[in-house]
């Protein structure tokens, strides 16, 4: 693949009550086949997607953890989230299911300048 | 829908060919498939479709490419991890046929 | 390097703005649409204070019946086209 575009993929919602989050994750495999280097930032309610332990067949869903534990095997190291989001919903890092990295909520314009395609789900 | 069968027992499979139940999968059953695909089981290709259905069990779906060499190289060391190697075992799209012998679904994000 | 934000929720969805607005650099611009327009009556263009190049989508403005916004330069669709070959790259919220 010869053209590589840097891409932010910009997740929004909370799990399982659109299809938003299961899109963003689709999203960001898809880039990875393509060999497109992605980064994945977790805005307001999307936090909510990394809460452990989801048990989505009580709502007859896939499991989005599942989903988010193999974003390390397609070579999505970088997940962000704004130390505000974790705050917003009293969670902390040591509660969520992947390893993720804070971020100032400051560093956001520069985040996305910093990305040629953004992509908000 | 198509079925394959296995020492009298018939196997549903879905409209690519995957097996529908993951569950009901066996050596025998993958032995058929491949028999399907023109493909020659070896100890090679059974420690490499392990490597897969494990993937399948923690991941829930089957892996791309890019995945299923990471999964390999992890589970069984870097030189079976190339793509080369999967291709000389599964010849052609490494993920989809090996994902069909393992009795897996079909990879969505597979090109 | 700046980036064209276009936000298409009104001020019930405070949270769209919220973040649209936490992501924005000084010199991108916010450029409202549909509902979005709600943003620019004289009751709200001051959660937009910090924002200094604001455009609203004029269809979405008249169609509104929202004649009277004073302050936010408004552009049509070729407007609009323009602005997405100025800046680097769209983000939209929505």
């Amino acid at each position: 693949m010869s053209i590589n575009k840097r891409f932010l993929l910009i997740s929004r919602s909370a799990p399982y009550g659109t299809s938003a989050a299961r899109e963003m994750l689709d999203i960001a495999l898809t880039c990875s086949v393509f060999e497109q280097p992605v980064t994945l930032l977790l805005l307001g309610d999307a936090v909510l997607q990394l809460i452990r332990d989801h048990r989505p067949d009580e709502v007859s869903q896939k499991n989005l953890n599942a989903l988010q534990a193999s974003l390390a095997m397609y070579d999505i190291d970088r997940i962000l989230i704004p130390e505000t989001a974790l705050q917003k919903h009293g969670l902390s890092t040591d509660q969520l299911s992947i390893p993720i990295e804070l971020i100032n909520a400051e560093q956001l314009p520069a985040l996305i300048a910093e990305h040629d395609i953004v992509i908000t789900i | 829908m198509p079925y394959i069968e296995v020492q009298g027992v018939l196997h549903e499979l879905d409209s690519d060919g995957y097996l529908v139940d993951a569950a009901a999968w066996t050596l025998d059953v993958a032995q058929a498939i491949a028999t399907q695909e023109s493909i020659t089981l070896t100890p090679e290709h059974y420690e490499v479709l392990d490597v897969l259905r494990q993937f399948y069990q923690v991941y829930e779906h089957s892996p791309a490419m890019r995945p299923l060499c990471k999964a390999v190289s992890l589970a069984l060391g870097p030189d079976k991890g190339k793509s080369i190697y999967l291709m000389q075992l599964f010849p052609g799209s490494p993920a989809k046929r090996a994902a069909r012998i393992a009795g897996l679904p079909r990879p969505d994000n597979c090109l | 390097m700046p980036t064209l934000h276009t936000l298409n929720r009104g001020p019930s969805h405070a949270s769209c703005l919220e973040e649209c607005l936490s992501t924005m650099a000084n010199d991108d611009t916010l450029l409202l649409i549909e509902d979005g327009v709600y943003w620019a009556l004289p009751s709200h263009i001051s959660v937009l204070n910090d924002v200094s190049h604001i455009r609203a989508l004029k269809a979405d403005v008249l169609a509104r019946g929202l004649h009277q916004l004073s302050g936010t330069e408004l552009v049509d669709d070729d407007g609009f086209v323009g602005l997405c070959t100025q800046h680097d790259r769209v983000v939209s919220w929505f």
